[in-house]
């Protein structure tokens, strides 16, 4: 700041106007702590003590300080930054609140990741685009269950440069074995969990000790105020080491002459004449144009947003991965990854979600949790799902490969999404550790006698009828129906109930959740298996979730999967009650009863709806054969 | 091929992250729109969108929603620019306001922007089945935005829920609705008002003139210097309008956007006066100061 007041002097204005032309760097830093430790007035101390406060906040300020102020009427800087607080009391989802100011040597964004629950989701979010993360501790309490916490989510989101401001120095006496101890403590946990080594810094945000200026309080420390570190703490570009990687993200076909290939450049960089191959087809070619507004230029590097033309004409679409003939990544549909989990729902092994990592989205199922961190512990727990701000190891099976460095070698290709299919949120994010098997590897043993030879062996077309409804829908009763027709008819069919099936195959599930979820993936299994022998299967079970039957239907092939919904009141199917159930479910003898305690999400868009208590069973199995027909499943 | 590099500067880090926000939304949505409100912000985003898209052409329309009370100077800019650039441009107001005769002057800034702005945007959004619409809007400008998402989800009515937003991982949006649903986009989210202007700067981006200094026949209206664009604005008996140097900081509907007095004519002396500026940008706003967490309540509204 100038002396006369003025924000920027006149050797700071022409700078930002000559020749540098705003040629001035951003630093995106992260800002962890509660509340308590004094975030907000650490961040509040910087914007005033940098002269960043316009005249009608800080007038605001002022009103804003006497009304509800924690300072007794002086100014409480942390108001510059609150008013979440009442954001917070009416529900209102805030996972970041984004604060940006410029200093002559700087721009900075300010990721601000308020909440308690939410804290691990919310610190996740605004770390994935920070490069740096200022950890505050209370000197009063030095390092605390949610210090390790914070550090530990830094170091899963892969941040490479930590700093532990100190607060409140002032309510310990500025005394330098405090801060010596606490350093200690700190450094030797970081170096534990392999997060970079961190500058510690003592500060008072309330006194402005160390934050903007140095002060005269600590004269035991030689280091750099807060804000001066920030400004000039040298910040790598990320992932320098990591090969060129283009994922793309749209093609540019604006005329017959011009083809190009949009995207970001994820990480290395890129001249015309580079040898390059697409990924995940595994096409070589060479890089014939770097083209933007401007016209061509000489190379493209990490960060920039580009079109790319191509030396020969390959096929190349969005979700590709263009990367150096001789350095590329992985491909692979089976990987490790860790997972923080982001839904109230919580996520269920075996479930389908879809995965959107770099520009490709594809659908992907947990199968197996290695184990559950304990965020706040480091223990390593065994779990059967996840609920919302768990954190994971976890095995994943995609719908099919995707080429993909490990996040800790390139964040830009190695992290990715988890999308609810049913209400399409984001509910969880995974930093890919490694490849489980290279898809490669793994051919599908190609079968000389295969699926269309069994049916045509048994003229016809084979596929799966699923019913699903409540119990006592009338499922099992229309399904034997229709499968004796069949019979009749000549047909090869066979039929899966849910009450057989947990007999046998399934006679290890119960009725939770997750059991529900495996129940299912194993009855779409067998009846992909019984597809590909070429029978009409039938399957008569309740299976209540959408998200499940999507799945058994993605089993087989399109037009090969007829949703049936047996459809009757709630009341009606109690009042029928033909296995006594219902009455045992509203004793509470029986738990997560469909329908009594456990919820049924109809289908959206069956291919069949039937409604049991307006027709008789005969007439509805009738409908079900004529629908088979109209398809040409059937013969004649 | 490893990169040694420099970093980027911020204006090069903005405009790249813009750029892939821009494509992003095109890549994933059917029938996207531009929102251009003809100020310096969409001039900004307009830039950015004929850059993604090089040498192609813009892949959507703008669209205009069209109080009738915008300046004049804003409207024969907006109607040169889609002219210069070859760019297809929608226009809409609502015709029921139009019928009622709607106005800041006698219904208050709240009902004007209401009617005027926030109802013909949702209007022209159905009516021409939009699923996307890109905004100019900027965290930095006001607090109840610094939270906002990059996509910002929108029901098949229009209406913004607070508690229904997803979380933005990395560059990864996450852009799936259900039909009948849409985003609002925000490209500029990580700008700022100085960015702006830097940018304006060195891209050489055409802006409308009001920015610029000059003697302007302004009078005190709702406690701002207002412009007598036109001969709507009441001016009280016994005065007359003044001759002031002025300018603007933000452009929106003339009576209710204040001047501010200012020798700045040019991009450079209007960057050199902002970095000492002691305001901030929508201290200049009627619309913001009507009630209070009066931007919150209008986002829930529809509007930007």
């Amino acid at each position: 700041m100038a002396d006369d007041g003025r924000l920027f002097d006149a050797a700071a204005t022409e700078a930002v106007l000559s020749g540098r032309r705003g040629q001035r760097d951003l630093l995106r830093f992260l800002t962890c702590g509660s509340v308590d430790d004094g975030k907000s007035t650490l961040i509040g101390r910087i914007l005033y003590d940098s002269n960043l406060i316009f005249e009608d906040q800080l007038k605001t300020l002022e009103r804003d300080s006497k009304a509800r102020g924690n300072a007794g009427g002086a100014l409480d800087l942390s108001l510059l930054v609150d008013g979440l607080q009442a954001e917070r009391e009416q529900g209102i989802t805030i996972d970041v609140a984004w604060r940006y100011f410029t200093t002559d040597r700087r721009k900075f964004i300010v990721a601000d990741t308020p909440g308690h629950e939410q804290y691990t989701r919310n610190m996740a979010t605004g770390a994935s685009n920070a490069e740096l993360a200022v950890l505050l501790v209370d000197a009063r309490q030095g390092v605390l269950v949610q210090t390790r916490r914070h550090a530990t989510i830094a170091r899963l989101m892969g941040l490479r440069h930590v700093v532990l401001a100190i607060n409140k120095m002032d309510l310990v006496a500025y005394d330098r074995d405090v801060f010596d101890a606490i350093r200690a403590d700190f450094g030797a946990f970081a170096a534990a969990i392999g997060l970079p080594e961190p500058v510690c810094i003592p500060v008072s945000a309330l006194m402005g000790d160390n934050v903007v200026n140095p002060s005269a309080a600590t004269p035991w420390y030689d280091g750099p105020a807060l804000l001066p570190y920030l400004e000039t703490v040298e910040v790598a570009p990320e992932s320098p080491d990591a090969a060129f990687r283009f994922p793309v993200q749209w093609v540019n076909r604006p005329n017959l002459d011009f083809r190009g290939y949009c995207g970001t450049v994820a990480s290395g960089t890129v001249r015309p004449g580079d040898r390059v191959v697409i990924e995940p087809s595994g096409r070589e070619t060479t890089v014939a144009r770097i083209v933007d507004f401007n016209g061509d230029r000489a190379q493209a590097a990490a960060g920039e947003s580009v079109t790319l033309t191509l030396a020969d004409a390959v096929d190349v679409a969005r979700g590709d991965l263009i990367v150096p003939a001789g350095d590329r990544p992985q491909v692979a549909d089976q990987m490790a990854a860790h997972l923080i989990w982001m839904a109230e729902e919580p996520l269920l092994p075996e479930r389908g979600y879809l995965m959107k990592i770099g520009h490709t989205t594809v659908p992907v199922q947990v199968t197996e949790i290695k184990h559950r961190l304990d965020v706040n512990t480091q223990n390593k727990l065994a779990a059967k799902r996840l609920e919302l701000n768990e954190v994971a190891f976890c095995n994943l099976s995609l719908g099919r490969p995707v080429p993909f460095d490990p996040y800790e070698d390139n964040r830009a290709t190695g992290g990715f999404i988890l999308i609810d299919r049913t209400t399409n949120h984001t509910v969880g994010c995974g930093m890919i550790a490694f490849g489980l098997r290279r898809a490669g590897n793994i051919h599908w043993q190609a079968l000389e006698v295969d699926k269309a030879a069994r049916a045509h062996q048994k003229h016809q077309k084979p596929g799966v009828l699923w019913f699903t409804g409540l119990s006592g829908a009338g499922k099992s009763t229309v399904a034997n129906l229709v499968e004796k027709r069949l019979m009749a008819l000549g047909h090869h069919s066979y039929l899966l109930d849910g009450d057989n099936v947990r007999h046998g195959l399934n006679r290890d599930l119960g009725f939770t959740p997750e059991d529900r979820v495996e129940n299912i993936r194993r009855v779409a299994e067998v009846s992909r298996l019984f597809v590909d022998a070429g029978l009409i299967v039938l399957v008569s079970f309740i299976s209540p979730y959408r998200a499940e039957r999507r799945l058994a239907r993605e089993k087989v092939a399109d037009g090969e999967f007829l949703e049936v919904f047996v459809d009757a009141p709630l009341a009606v199917c109690e009042d029928r009650d033909p296995k006594g159930l219902y009455r045992k479910a509203r004793a509470g003898e029986i738990k997560n009863f469909t329908g009594i305690d456990s919820a049924y999400e109809p289908p959206e868009a069956p291919e069949l709806h039937l409604r049991t208590d307006q027709a008789s069973p005969d007439d509805l199995a009738e409908e079900v054969i004529q629908a088979l027909r109209a398809r040409g499943l059937l013969r004649g | 091929m490893s990169s040694t590099a420099a970093r980027l500067s911020h204006l090069q880090r903005l405009e790249a992250e813009s750029i892939h926000i821009i494509r992003e939304v095109v890549a994933e949505f059917r029938k996207p729109v531009m929102l251009y409100s003809i100020g310096k912000d969409s001039s900004v985003m307009l830039h950015l969108a004929r850059k993604a898209f090089a040498p192609g052409p813009l892949p959507f329309p703008l669209m205009h929603i069209d109080t009738t009370w915008k300046f004049h100077e804003m409207i024969a800019f907006r109607d040169a620019t889609a002219r210069d650039l070859g760019l297809e441009l929608l226009v809409h107001t609502n015709p029921d306001g139009l019928r009622d005769g709607v106005n800041p002057i006698t219904h208050g800034s709240s009902v004007h922007t209401d009617v005027m702005k926030t109802q013909a945007l949702k209007q022209a959004l159905t009516k021409h089945g939009f699923d996307a619409a890109f905004g100019g809007a900027r965290r930095d400008e006001e607090a109840s935005r610094a939270k906002e998402r990059v996509f910002s989800f929108r029901t098949a009515t229009h209406q913004w829920d607070p508690r229904n937003q997803r979380p933005e991982l990395w560059s990864i949006y996450n852009g799936r609705i259900t039909t009948g649903e849409s985003i609002r986009a925000f490209p500029l989210s990580n700008w700022t008002e100085l960015d702006v202007w830097q940018y304006i700067l060195q891209e050489d981006i055409p802006v409308v003139p009001l920015y610029f200094a000059k003697p302007r026949p302004v009078i005190r209206f709702n406690g701002m210097w207002v412009m007598v664009d036109d001969d709507r604005l009441p001016i009280p008996e016994g005065t007359q309008p003044e001759m002031k140097r002025v300018r603007f900081r933000t452009l929106g509907c003339y009576p209710l956007t204040g001047a501010v007095e200012s020798s700045a004519t040019t991009v450079a002396e209007v960057v050199a006066e902002m970095l000492n500026s002691r305001t901030s940008e929508r201290a200049g706003r009627a619309i913001d100061h009507d009630q209070a967490g009066s931007m919150e309540l209008k986002k829930r509204d529809g509007y930007f």
